[in-house]
C-alpha cells in the first residue's frame, strides 16, 4: 500500500514539475507548480513530517503561487517564444547528464548503505518544532523575523512608482 | 513504520532538482525561471527532510534538518516577494521579462 502511494505521489511531484519546465504559458506553469508542491507535501506526509507538509501547502501552494499568478496578471505575460536550438540542446544535455549521474550513483551501490527508518519520528508532532525553535534555535528564529521585515520594506521601496530623488546637499 | 527505503526519496529529490535545472536553462521568461528555481528549492527541502527522518534516533532526534527546512520556507517567501518586486520594476522600465532582451549591464 505504501509503495503504491509513494509511486503515486512521486509521479504527482515529478510530472507536473516537467510540465512547469516545458509549458510556454506562464499560467499553466503556475498551475502545474501547485500540483507539484501538493505532491511534495504528500511525500512529507509519507515521511511523517506533518507540520512541514501543512506549511508547504500553506506557504508554497497557497501564498507563493498566488503571488506568481498575481504578477503574471499584472505584467500581462505572453506565451514565451519557442526555445532556441542552443538553449534547448544545452538544457537537454544538462538534464541527461544529471539523471545519468543520479542513476549511476543509486545503482552503483557506492552511495549506501543508508540508515533504516526507525519507529520513532520526532518531527511527527508540531510540539517538537516549538521546543527546538524556542530553545536551541532562538537567535536564528528572531533573525528570520527581522529578515521578513526587511523583505517587506525592500519590496515596498523597490515597487514604488517614482524613483526617490535625492536633492543636492540634503539627504532624504 | 516506514517501509520505503531512503534511496527512493533521494531519487525523487535528484530528479526534481534536475527538472528544475532543466527548466532554468530552457526557458527565457523570468517568471518561469523563477518558478523552476522554486522547484529546485523544493527538491532540496525533500532531501533534508528525508535524511533527518531516516537518521533520527532516541538519543539524537535530528531536528536540525527539519528546523532548517522551516527557515528555508521562511526565507523562500522573502526571496519570492523581493524577486517578483524586481520583476515588476523591470517590467515598468523595459516592458519585457525576457532574459535575452535584458542587456542593460552588458558591455
Amino acid at each position: 500500500m505504501r509503495e503504491i502511494l509513494f509511486h503515486l505521489f512521486a509521479a504527482l511531484t515529478l510530472v507536473p514539475a516537467l510540465f512547469v519546465a516545458l509549458s510556454r504559458n506562464p499560467v499553466n506553469a503556475a498551475m502545474n507548480m501547485i500540483l507539484s508542491f501538493i505532491g511534495l507535501a504528500a511525500l512529507f506526509v509519507m515521511l511523517e513530517t506533518y507540520f512541514l507538509a501543512v506549511l508547504q501547502v500553506l506557504v508554497y501552494a497557497g501564498a507563493i503561487v498566488v503571488l506568481f499568478l498575481f504578477i503574471i496578471m499584472l505584467i500581462d505575460a505572453k506565451n514565451s517564444p519557442k526555445a532556441g536550438l542552443v538553449s534547448s540542446l544545452a538544457a537537454t544535455v544538462a538534464l541527461a547528464l544529471m539523471v545519468t549521474g543520479l542513476l549511476a550513483l543509486v545503482y552503483s551501490g557506492e552511495s549506501g548503505p543508508f540508515a533504516e527508518a526507525g519507529e520513532w519520528a520526532p518531527a511527527a508532532e508540531a510540539r517538537t518544532f516549538g521546543v527546538e525553535l524556542f530553545t536551541r534555535y532562538l537567535l536564528p528564529f528572531q533573525i528570520t523575523g527581522f529578515m521578513l521585515l526587511m523583505a517587506m520594506i525592500g519590496v515596498i521601496v523597490i515597487s514604488r512608482k517614482e524613483p526617490i530623488v535625492v536633492e543636492e546637499g540634503q539627504a532624504q | 513504520m516506514n517501509s520505503i527505503p531512503l534511496e527512493y526519496y533521494l531519487l525523487v529529490t535528484g530528479l526534481l532538482f534536475a527538472i528544475g535545472f532543466f527548466g532554468v536553462l530552457l526557458r527565457r521568461n523570468t517568471l518561469v525561471i523563477f518558478m523552476c528555481l522554486e522547484l529546485m528549492l523544493g527538491a532540496c527541502i525533500l532531501g533534508l527532510i528525508a535524511f533527518s527522518r531516516f537518521n533520527a534516533t532516541i538519543d539524537n532526534p535530528m531536528m536540525g534538518g527539519n528546523i532548517f527546512v522551516l527557515f528555508i520556507i521562511a526565507i523562500a517567501a522573502c526571496e519570492v516577494a523581493v524577486g517578483l518586486a524586481i520583476i515588476v520594476a523591470l517590467w515598468r522600465r523595459q516592458q519585457t521579462v525576457d532574459v535575452s532582451e535584458i542587456t542593460a549591464l552588458k558591455n
